[in-house]
């Protein structure tokens, strides 16, 4: 049994095929349209996830810290420049952390709550002495804010007692390795003998420098905040909906609620800069392939005006000759689409074998997320539609007779 | 005269209305033409044939007067109604075959059908195959009329006119441009299917001699008929 198109598409079809240079040539011009958007779009996307990726692998979408206590005029004199004195930030504890936390992990997007106690020490190796930001933490829970296991040279990222975990750097700047001892001590004239039970290197030199992680309970008996947090890290599910969740908390706590994108406002906007620069960019690709079509199927509707007022003179109603015309820009859209995005996926597999990292590892995956091809398809079939109208519709309006006695 | 397929009263035709270069080219014309008849349209050039034939094949709607064609008034029509008529109940030949030229002879052929039921189906095509044969072209079904002679494609045209076996058949000028061994043919072609089917058949031609085969002949002079016997 042969295959028996409908009449619209049938004589599309033919006429497609009838006007063989033209049709190649929009076909080409699609293809090339469809592979420039899709090729960017993947490339975008891909970096742009790479790069949130990487600044959001050391730190929590969102963080909850007490409310900062305000500064103060230093003297009342009216008569003498006045002068802020900003006041120490003490160390506090978020008040009821408990219940925050988990009011906090109640939140509908929050997929991750971790307390944190952290504060200034010293670590001490005999002559030696280094600056550090002493973390006190639940490893299970910190682990879903940073993927710590992720980041691990030697041991493990765990803390009990007095093992801890320390970055590469600071072990390189001491000369400690596994299971070495440790003395840490703090402002407060506490200090504590630890254990390094694990090191890490987390791809930044001043966090690898500065973080050495105990247990929750250690790090609150020498910071001197017994059963206090200084601060919630929480992740969430989306992580642009981290700004919005974190204003929701702020309302409800009354806290200090900071969220990655307010940390990195600067990132983002450089983010949406490029997704802004790349819209126009596909807009115009877009314009040009609509224009493209339609220029197309405009000169085709006049070579055609004979085989149009034949079929109106056999009984074809206006209406069928439209989509004759719509069907031949849907068509070149659609096939264009998915030649384009073929073509995409080979420039995607070319520049990913040429663009590497310093390691080595490819800059990008060649990989094309199917959405896009859909969208492409689905954009591209829309686009080829919209630019057939106005051909289709001089196709439909064309007077038969005047064909006819040509 | 109830088994009249078209029935012409007081019609006319003007190009170019409301503008200085108004012309009016048919000037009330009336005529009939009656379930079978095979008449011809003669005139000298310029005398309004075109014109008329494809007013009555409901291609241009005239300025003026009525039309009626299987009794019913085509002024009462609407858009959609005057292309579903001129589908169904006309054939068309003309004198340059106007057959398609992506497609072969035998989708030529089918595709008065194809328009009318929407989509190609296998009674289509048992049909055109069935008058292909009849005008003797069925070996050349599948050829694409850039490779047919002028008098092939002008049989395929005429199979192509008889696809819905239409009340009424127009052809302006037909044989114009062929040789007269092959005029003749295509002439006794249109005779013989006027004679199976009882279709009407109405002919322009300038051919004296094939006029004369005709049962009746009309003569049009400056946009009136001068002579109708
Ligand atoms: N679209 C039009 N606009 C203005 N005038 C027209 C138009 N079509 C035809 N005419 C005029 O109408 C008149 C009749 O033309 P028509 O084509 O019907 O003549 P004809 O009898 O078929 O001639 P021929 O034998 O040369 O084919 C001519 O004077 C022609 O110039
Ligand atoms: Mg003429």
């Amino acid at each position: 049994m042969k295959l028996r198109l409908p009449f619209a598409p049938l004589v599309a079809l033919r006429f497609l095929r009838e006007g063989r240079m033209q049709t190649l040539l929009i076909l080409a011009g699609t293809t090339g349209g469809v592979a420039v958007i899709v090729f960017l779009t993947q490339l975008i996307t891909q970096l742009q996830a790479q790069i949130v990726d990487r600044v959001l692998g050391t730190q929590p979408h969102v963080v909850i810290r007490p409310l900062e206590e305000a500064n103060r005029r230093a003297f009342d004199d009216p008569a003498s420049a006045v002068v802020i004195e900003p006041r120490a930030q003490r160390l506090r504890s978020v008040d009821q952390w408990e219940s925050i936390a988990r009011l906090a992990a109640a939140m509908p997007g929050v997929t991750a709550v971790s307390p944190t106690v952290t504060g200034p020490a010293f670590a001490v190796r005999g002559q030696a002495n280094k600056s550090v930001a002493l973390m006190g933490i639940d490893a299970e829970r910190y682990r879903r804010i940073v993927r710590m296991e992720e980041y691990m040279v030697a041991g493990r990222f765990a803390v009990d007692g007095t093992r801890a975990v320390i970055g590469s750097e600071l072990a390189k700047d001491l000369g400690i390795r596994l299971e070495d001892k440790l003395r840490v001590a703090l402002p407060n004239g506490r200090d504590e003998l630890l254990q390094v039970g694990g090191i890490f290197d987390i791809g930044n030199k001043d966090l690898n420098r500065r973080w050495v992680f105990v247990t929750l309970p250690l790090g609150q008996s020498l910071l001197d905040l017994p059963g206090g947090v200084s601060n919630l890290d929480l992740t969430v599910a989306d992580i642009f909906d981290a700004q919005a969740i974190a204003e929701r908390l702020q309302g409800a706590t009354g806290l200090t609620v900071d969220s990655w994108m307010q940390t990195n406002a600067q990132l983002l906007a450089a983010l949406r800069n490029q997704t802004v620069s790349n819209n126009l960019i596909r807009s115009f690709v877009i314009l040009i392939v609509a224009l493209g079509i339609a220029s197309v199927l405009v000169v085709s509707v006049v070579q055609k005006q004979k085989e149009i007022g034949i079929l109106r003179a056999m009984g074809a109603s206006r209406a069928m000759i439209l989509q004759v015309f719509l069907i031949q820009g849907a068509l070149v859209g659609a096939v264009g689409s998915i030649l384009g995005s073929l073509l995409a996926f080979g420039l995607l597999n070319m520049f990913s074998a040429i663009y590497r990292n310093a390691d080595g590892s490819p800059l990008f995956a060649a990989e094309l997320e199917p959405r896009f091809i859909v969208l492409a398809a689905l954009v591209a079939t829309g686009v080829g539609l919209a630019s057939a109208l106005i051909p289709a519709r001089r196709a439909a309006k064309m007077d038969p007779v005047q064909a006819i006695r040509s | 005269m109830s088994d009249a397929v078209i029935e012409l009263a007081g019609l006319t035709k003007a190009y170019n209305v409301g503008t200085p270069v108004e012309a009016e080219v048919l000037h009330g014309i009336d005529l009939s033409l009656a379930q079978g008849e095979f008449a011809a349209l003669i005139g000298p050039s310029g005398s309004g044939k075109s014109t008329l034939l494809n007013i009555i094949g409901l291609l241009e709607r005239p300025t003026g007067g009525r039309l009626s064609i299987g009794g019913r008034d085509t002024a009462e029509l609407s858009e959609a109604e005057i292309t579903a008529l001129r589908g169904r109940s006309i054939g068309f030949v003309f004198q340059f075959h106007h057959l398609l030229p992506a497609f072969s002879a035998l989708e030529n052929v089918m595709m008065p059908a194809i328009i009318a039921r929407g989509a190609p189906d296998d009674e289509a095509e048992a049909t055109a195959l069935q008058l292909l044969d009849a005008v003797g072209l069925k070996a050349h079904a599948h050829k694409k009329p850039a490779e047919l002679s002028g008098g092939q494609q002008q049989r395929v045209a005429i199979a192509r006119a008889l696809a819905l076996r239409p009340r009424l058949i127009l052809a302006d000028e037909p044989t114009g441009n062929l040789d007269t061994h092959t005029a003749d043919d295509i002439f006794a072609l249109l005779r013989e299917f006027n004679r199976q089917t009882d279709c009407a058949c109405l002919i322009v031609t300038h051919d004296p001699r094939l006029a004369a085969r005709c049962d009746r002949t009309i003569r049009l002079v400056d946009g009136r008929i001068a002579a109708d016997c």
